[in-house]
């Protein structure tokens, strides 16, 4: 029992941090049309993390690919990484797999009846677990990075498995988790430095003990985070229930600690030049895609209670 | 990152469950605590089989009576007594606190003389920070401990001491230079409770039950080489007695929040099922369960590489208290008119819960902790 991050697994989540910040930092121009840089990103070999070396992947896991998709969360990385590798990737066959990892093919999953940036994906896991030709009207969503579109009616069931669906869902918290931390980072930044009555406002109880409630909150989501992946990663008995609690946790401990980091941040957390608002409405969306806390809470009990027998 | 047992501790954990079995008698499983852990022989007898049986001081070194075995195993024991619901041993502030800061700061002679004592219960310990004016503010301590030759007179009183009214021995801190500026004038001590000029008073709790006491202290002889660490070091070795209450123990009570997950799912079952609301909340506290397990076992694979418990263990006893108090009163909601019963597991635990977010350092303390020490925040206190 080991449930530490290897080294190798550590300097992974540094090179991801590190490539991310350069590329996508803090203050660049939101508003203008973002790069995913998918060619840069199918060399690092992130697209095929999971991929087998045959297929042209690096023969890693899915823990691995959630530390980039934390550490993608942290950054706000822009592009359908999320999409393509956390909810599609693991319903491909060999040749999709391998044009995955080698960047000619993005991807995207209906969800809920929504399909996550289809108009930039190539190709879409339909209701129906069979593939689909990308393309439609998209309509903006609550996170202006991740417009979403309807395939034609009728294409069936929703993703094809309740691993992938245990997938889908530990990529959401894992993103979650890196949301969360840099908020909190950015929190812990501005009330060190800004003053009121003679002080740095983060000596008031009232402020600093909202931080550590994120805190608290962002340690248990990220151990729900690693422990979903690693089910996932494994095919554990315990992948679906696991992969249910991470994202119900991580995305209302995410959505909270944008709350209290706008609030700590007074005016300037509530104005749209600072990129806090940024960050809530990503957790707004890993909030409400999929399914949400309540739904998935209703699994668990299913799982842990049994069945409700109506009274 | 590996969740599953080494085949070695695949052979601990059954080995562990197949002596739980055999040894553990059925009507002491799942008793409530509290006081009726002292009302027979039971406890301590428990606790020496346990010893005996290798279970006790896992982790401590061989010389000293522990099993010389890597953490892991430990967590693998409170797990698997959770499952069993087996009572605990008896001498929690031993195993938790005393035993772990005498091998930190104690003489070769303090070592042999009380480590392996403490693993077969033979000693029970408390612990005797808190003061009438010192509860938060330990450095506040005024318990005098004033040099005479080769003995320290110590005068006093210390409170919220618990099982000091079956006690052998204390952790004791106190006062021994008035002059000194703050922190510097403390010195650490383990004194015999059974020397002439203490006396304890039990103190009734909430929940009925004196397990806490008063304990006064009046011109007690206590002799020098009896000091942990140096005299004026006393904060210092507290620091690491504080740290092992609040670190080391987070499997410890994760594995009781565990049982009592384990029987507010078994109520849900009984008595809320078709209850949407119950249903979710429930669910909740399993969720949150589980994120303190992980969360343990992240602290202890941090701890196995770096030999320092990771940062995220300081969150673990803030939201397990938490936890075990909404935990409980949900059990006692969900019971209806049978949860203001006095009879029951419930209504002792819920009671009981409400001390977890004042002992081991309160909530507030334990979240400015948080705040200035892990993540940096402006120190204004
Ligand atoms: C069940 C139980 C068992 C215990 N067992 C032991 C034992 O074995 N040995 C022992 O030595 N002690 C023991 N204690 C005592 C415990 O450690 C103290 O009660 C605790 O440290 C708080 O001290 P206090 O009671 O004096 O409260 P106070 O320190 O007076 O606190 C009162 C309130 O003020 C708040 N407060 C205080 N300082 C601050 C601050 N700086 N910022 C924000 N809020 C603050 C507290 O959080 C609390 O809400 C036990 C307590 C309980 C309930």
């Amino acid at each position: 029992m080991d449930f530490a991050l290897t080294e190798e697994q550590q300097e992974l989540k540094s090179a991801a941090r590190a490539w991310l910040s350069e590329r996508y930092p803090l203050d660049r121009d939101f508003d203008a049309p973002q790069d995913d840089r998918w060619a840069e990103l199918a060399e690092l070999g992130w697209l095929g993390v999971s991929v087998s070396e045959e297929e042209g992947g690096v023969g890693l896991g899915f823990v691995e690919e959630a530390l980039i998709l934390e550490e993608m969360g942290y950054a706000l990385y822009p592009g359908p990484y999320l999409a393509t590798v956390g909810f599609a990737l693991a319903t491909l066959g060999p040749e999709e797999r391998a044009a995955v990892a080698a960047g000619t093919t993005k991807w995207s999953a209906e969800i809920d009846g929504l399909v996550p940036w289809l108009g930039s994906v190539d190709e879409v896991v339909g209701m129906d677990g069979a593939a689909h030709d990308a393309g439609g009207e998209e309509v903006a969503t609550v996170d202006p990075d991740r417009p979403a579109g309807r395939l034609a009616p009728g294409d069936g069931t929703s993703l094809a498995g309740s691993r992938d669906v245990a997938r889908a869902r530990a990529a959401m918290a894992a993103e979650a988790v890196g949301i969360a931390q840099r908020v909190l980072e950015l929190a812990i930044a501005h009330v060190s430095t800004r003053e009121q009555f003679g002080k740095p406002v983060g000596v008031y109880q009232a402020v600093a003990h909202q931080l550590s409630d994120t805190y608290a909150d962002l340690e248990l989501a990220r151990s729900l985070a690693y422990w979903a992946a690693w089910c996932v990663a494994e095919n554990d008995d315990q992948a679906a229930v696991a992969a249910a609690a991470a994202k119900a946790f991580a995305a209302e401990a995410a959505v909270t600690a944008c709350e209290r980091s706008i609030q700590v941040h007074g005016g300037t957390g509530f104005t749209w030049e600072h990129p806090l608002h940024r960050f809530y409405k990503r957790a707004l969306w890993l909030h409400g895609t999929g399914s949400r806390p309540t739904a998935l809470r209703a699994e668990i009990a299913d799982a842990v209670i049994g069945a409700p027998v109506p009274a | 990152m590996n969740l599953r047992d080494t085949p070695e501790e695949a052979a601990f954990r059954a080995e562990l469950r197949t002596w739980l079995d055999e040894n553990l008698p059925e009507e002491r499983r799942g008793r409530r605590g509290g006081e009726q852990r002292f009302g027979d022989d039971f406890g301590r007898d428990w606790s020496r089989k346990l010893y005996e049986a290798g279970y006790a001081g896992l982790t401590w070194p061989k010389e000293y009576g522990g099993a010389g075995a890597p953490y892991s195993f430990q967590a693998i024991f409170y797990e698997e007594m959770a499952r069993a619901q087996a009572p605990s041993h008896v001498g929690v502030i031993g195993l938790g606190m005393a035993g772990p800061t005498i091998m930190a700061h104690g003489t070769e002679e303090q070592k042999q003389a009380h480590l392996s004592k403490i693993l077969s219960a033979e000693e029970i310990w408390c612990q005797g920070f808190s003061e009438p004016g010192a509860g938060s503010d330990l450095a506040a301590a005024r318990t005098r401990m004033e040099r005479r030759g080769d003995v320290f007179l110590v005068n006093g009183q210390k409170v919220w001491s618990s099982f000091a009214h079956i006690a052998d021995w204390c952790i004791l801190i106190g006062l021994s230079d008035p002059e000194a500026p703050r922190y510097k004038g403390l010195s650490y001590m383990i004194v015999d409770m059974h020397s002439p000029g203490v006396e304890v008073r039990p103190l009734r709790q909430i929940t009925g039950e004196a397990e806490f006491n008063e304990i006064f202290f009046t011109d007690v002889e206590v002799p020098a080489e009896n000091l942990l660490a140096e005299e004026g070091q006393g904060w210092q070795v507290a620091m690491t007695t504080l740290l092992h209450e609040r670190g080391t123990l987070g499997f410890a009570l994760t594995a009781a929040l565990e049982v009592g997950v384990d029987r507010l799912i078994e109520v849900a079952r009984e008595r809320a099922n078709g209850d949407a609301v119950a249903r979710d909340r429930v669910a909740q506290e399993w969720i949150e369960l589980q994120a303190l397990r992980y969360t343990n076992y992240r602290s202890l694979g941090t701890y196995q590489r770096t030999g320092i418990p990771g940062p995220e263990g300081s969150a673990i006893k803030l939201r397990w208290s938490e936890q075990n108090q909404r935990m409980t009163k949900l059990g006692r909601e969900l019971l209806g008119a049978e949860g203001i019963l006095d009879d029951g597991w419930w209504h002792y635990q819920q009671l009981r819960s409400r001390g977890n977010t004042i002992e081991a350092g309160t909530s507030e303390v334990l979240r400015n902790i948080v705040a200035e020490r892990v993540l940096g925040l402006p120190k204004g206190r």
